[in-house]
């Protein structure tokens, strides 16, 4: 029997881990994601989860550590936050390189200084580019479900991949919610134990990350590259089997009001949750708009974006993130995802909520008014006091 | 012929080790007494390259290759996963130069330690960035020619005392091996084997070209950095009690002997050679202090 | 994957393991040809102490049917740290013929 419990975003990432089954689990604290490790260091002492905890000197290391578990063949979780992914980032490509299958919470927080703790972006999608992929939930009940769906992607043999499951600062991870607790015995079926393709075995001993050189470096990271493109597929079968055994359902994107939409406005995280309640409003004046949410930024779902996006009259994005000098990240991504389709609808790129300013459904109300005003050529900051 | 330590070879030739490689014959050593049952992580270090290019490897047991500061932790994770879903008798061994020892990887090491993890930690100890050229690094003798420490501003500083470091952490088991003793180091290791927590091992092991040495000097280099009582044998137990392995004797081999083989030195005046020697015999007077009190 | 003696050969990317995994061994490279001298062993003089082979960084000492030292020819480095630490003096380096 599955029960309901009401949780915040931090815990039902840590019961995610539970209901996973996780081996090892290494981690430094770090505001907003304390909760998550208090909760998980409480549940291995008590006997709830049958795993080793790692009490790590740095989020380097409890990457390190999570790569050299996995490594062995150990399903291994770690959780952090802004500066803390930021310190990570070197062994964020090494969990790439290695083909070990972490999977990691990250609580998005924006980049110091000055000194926050507040909401954004930028921490994770600045670690795009790294190989992981990544998951933007928009609820709680999101944030659980991702962590086992997750680690079933991750470890599939097509993939061999980390995954970061990625959730809001204090919008999700200190906000309380309902979320459907899994069966442990059906969450097993769902993701049996961990059987590595390769790993660290006395009895086959190998070695792993010898000094390659150009003759087959290229070639590894050709695989990488196929990897994510393989993921696209593993991804919808892992979410598939997901609702055919606990009933929600999750897709590459979530779609809401797109199907004849004139306006479609494209967010991530929670920000897109706020903008559904917009769209209604909008719908109600007679305003065509539909929602686009990106759950996948990597791989990143082209194939789902373009045919959402086919037949839009206007294309807004929303960012809570910024890449100074440049703009909107996600801007910049369904820009280069709809440069060779045949609907040339004008994209506008809307700056709003950096350092966790609020996103309200009037400031979403505003960014479908600019569009009709502003030119898409430039970036277009919401709310800013200039 | 006479075998007095194992056997039993779990490294192969073939190897990218320069000639008269301390570093190398410090891992035939440790391997041939740790055995098979033993998983290796290496940071960036001289053993990043000895061990051959992909897809070929000079270790026969499992090795995995990690970045320049995360050896004790990745060690740390192994052992861990060892613990939940392998055999947790599996030794799990962090394999890393000074450079990623006494500098850039001494947070996670510190961390291991302090955590008391179950595995074993050795640098092998060669006094500068070797595989990188011969820089500085914390582990470089005050005095000594690096190649950013020209001869005109040789390194002003002493070496860090790592184990000083590695005592004031209370781990159970701190050794000092030689590759010119691989009895006492393999006995040392037999020791270790037996204690569950976290053991250290700082390795001397001299490098040719690095120390502008000739090759087949190494043993004798060796060998003269403990006689000389630069490079004491030493055990310290719960980061207390010191045992002086060798030399016995007091007076130990004029540290000139040692200096005189390697390039490294040349520009030393004698007054430079003076104050080395002081601050040898200040220190190991400070051990044999330290010994006294904790027996 | 294809063996040809002790080297290794992929055909392309799909032959590749995901991630550089090592499965073949340093033997391959036949660290001899670095040479510049030999060592020679006098057997004459030569007790079997062992010695030689304990230092040795390259394996390269093997044991001969009477348990004297041999050099392994095809990896020894030629460091001569076996000269140096012999208690009998029973090896010595000459040139290396090329």
């Amino acid at each position: 029997m599955s029960k309901q419990k009401v949780m915040m975003g931090n815990h039902a990432l840590s019961y995610g881990a539970v209901v996973s089954k996780v081996n090892v689990i290494s981690a430094y604290p770090i505001t907003p994601q304390t909760q998550v490790v208090e909760l998980l260091s409480e549940l291995c002492s008590n006997g709830a989860l049958d795993s080793e905890f790692i009490k790590v000197e740095s989020e380097h290391s409890a990457m390190a550590a999570c790569i050299g578990a996995s490594a062995v063949g150990a399903r291994t979780f770690t959780a952090t936050s802004a500066q803390g992914l930021a310190l990570m980032h070197e062994m964020l490509h090494w969990a790439v390189g290695a083909r070990t299958p972490v999977v990691m919470g990250n609580i998005n927080r924006s980049m110091g200084p000055p000194w926050t703790i507040w909401s954004e972006q930028t921490d994770s999608l600045s670690q795009r580019d790294t190989g992981w992929l990544q998951i933007y939930a928009s609820s709680n009940q999101e944030v659980y479900d991702s962590v086992p769906i997750a680690f079933k992607i991750a470890e599939h043999k097509k993939v061999q991949l980390p995954v970061m499951v990625v959730l809001d600062a204090f919008f999700l991870s200190h906000t309380s919610e309902n979320v459907m607790m899994m069966d442990l015995d059906k969450a097993e079926t769902y993701l049996p134990k961990y059987k590595p393709k390769h790993k660290l075995d006395v009895n086959e001993p190998y070695t792993f990350g010898a000094l390659t050189t150009p003759e087959w470096y290229y070639e590894l990271r050709y695989k990488i590259q196929k990897a994510h493109e393989n993921a696209i597929s593993v991804i919808e079968e892992a979410q598939s089997e997901f609702k055919d055994m606990f009933g929600r359902e999750y897709g590459l994107v979530e779609e809401y009001k797109t199907a004849d939409a004139d306006t479609i406005l494209v967010a991530i995280s929670t920000a897109a949750s706020t903008a559904k309640d917009t769209v209604d409003e909008l719908r109600e004046k007679g305003v065509k708009a539909g929602l686009l949410r990106l759950r996948f930024v990597r791989p990143f779902p082209f194939k789902k974006v373009r045919e959402v996006l086919s037949s839009a009259k206007k294309i807004l994005v929303l960012d809570r993130n910024l890449s100074p000098g440049i703009g909107g990240i996600i801007f910049q991504e369904i820009k280069s995802a709809m440069y060779n389709e045949s609907n040339k609808a004008p994209i506008y790129g809307f700056i709003a909520g950096l350092g966790g300013r609020d996103i309200t459904t009037e400031t979403i109300h505003n960014i479908f008014e600019e569009a009709e005003k502003q030119d898409p050529k430039n970036i277009i900051w919401m709310e800013v006091k200039a | 012929m006479k075998y007095t330590i194992p056997k039993e070879e779990l490294v192969h030739p073939g190897h990218l080790a320069c000639q008269g490689c301390g570093g190398a014959l410090a891992m035939r050593i440790m391997l041939k007494t740790l055995g098979k049952n033993t998983i290796l992580t290496f940071p960036a270090c001289c053993w990043s390259v000895i061990d051959g290019p992909f897809p070929y490897s000079a270790v026969k047991v499992p090795l995995f290759h990690t970045a320049f500061e995360t050896a004790a932790v990745v060690a740390s994770g192994i052992k861990a996963a060892l613990n939940r879903v392998g055999d947790p008798k599996t030794n799990s061994v962090a394999w890393a130069g000074d450079g990623g020892t006494f500098d850039i990887g001494i947070q996670a090491l510190s961390g291991s330690a302090e955590r008391n993890d179950d595995m074993f930690y050795f640098v092998y100890d060669n006094e500068a960035y070797m595989n990188t050229g011969i820089q500085r690094s914390s582990a470089t003798p005050k005095g000594a020619w690096t190649t950013t420490t020209p001869v005109n501003h040789p390194k002003a500083t002493p070496k860090k005392d790592i184990l000083a470091i590695m005592a004031a952490h209370k781990i159970p088991y701190i050794a000092t091996a030689s590759i010119a003793y691989p009895e006492d180091f393999t006995r040392k290791l037999e020791k270790a084997k037996e204690i569950k927590g976290f053991k250290f091992f700082h390795i001397f092991a001299p490098c040719p070209p690095g120390w502008r040495a000739n090759p087949k000097d190494t043993i004798t280099l060796a060998k003269l950095a403990v006689e000389t009582k630069l490079f004491p044998l030493l055990e310290i137990e719960d980061g207390e009690k010191y045992t002086i392995n060798l030399p016995k004797k007091d007076k130990g081999k004029p540290i000139e002997d040692y200096l005189k083989l390697q390039g490294r030195f040349k520009h030393l005046k004698e007054n430079d050679i003076k104050e080395m020697q002081t601050f040898i015999d200040k220190k190991y007077n400070r051990l044999k202090i330290l010994e006294e009190i904790s027996q | 994957m294809k063996k040809d003696g002790d080297k290794i050969i992929f055909e392309n990317a799909a032959d590749l393991p995901d991630m550089a995994k090592s499965m073949g061994t340093t033997r391959f490279n036949k660290t001899g040809t670095w040479r510049n001298e030999r060592p020679i062993v006098d057997t004459d003089k030569c007790t079997g102490c062992g010695i030689c082979w304990k230092y040795c960084p390259d394996m390269s000492i093997l044991e001969d049917e009477n348990g004297k030292a041999a050099i392994d020819y095809e990896f020894c480095k030629g460091c001569a740290i076996c000269v140096e630490v012999c208690p009998v003096k029973a090896i010595s380096m000459v040139e290396e013929e090329k």
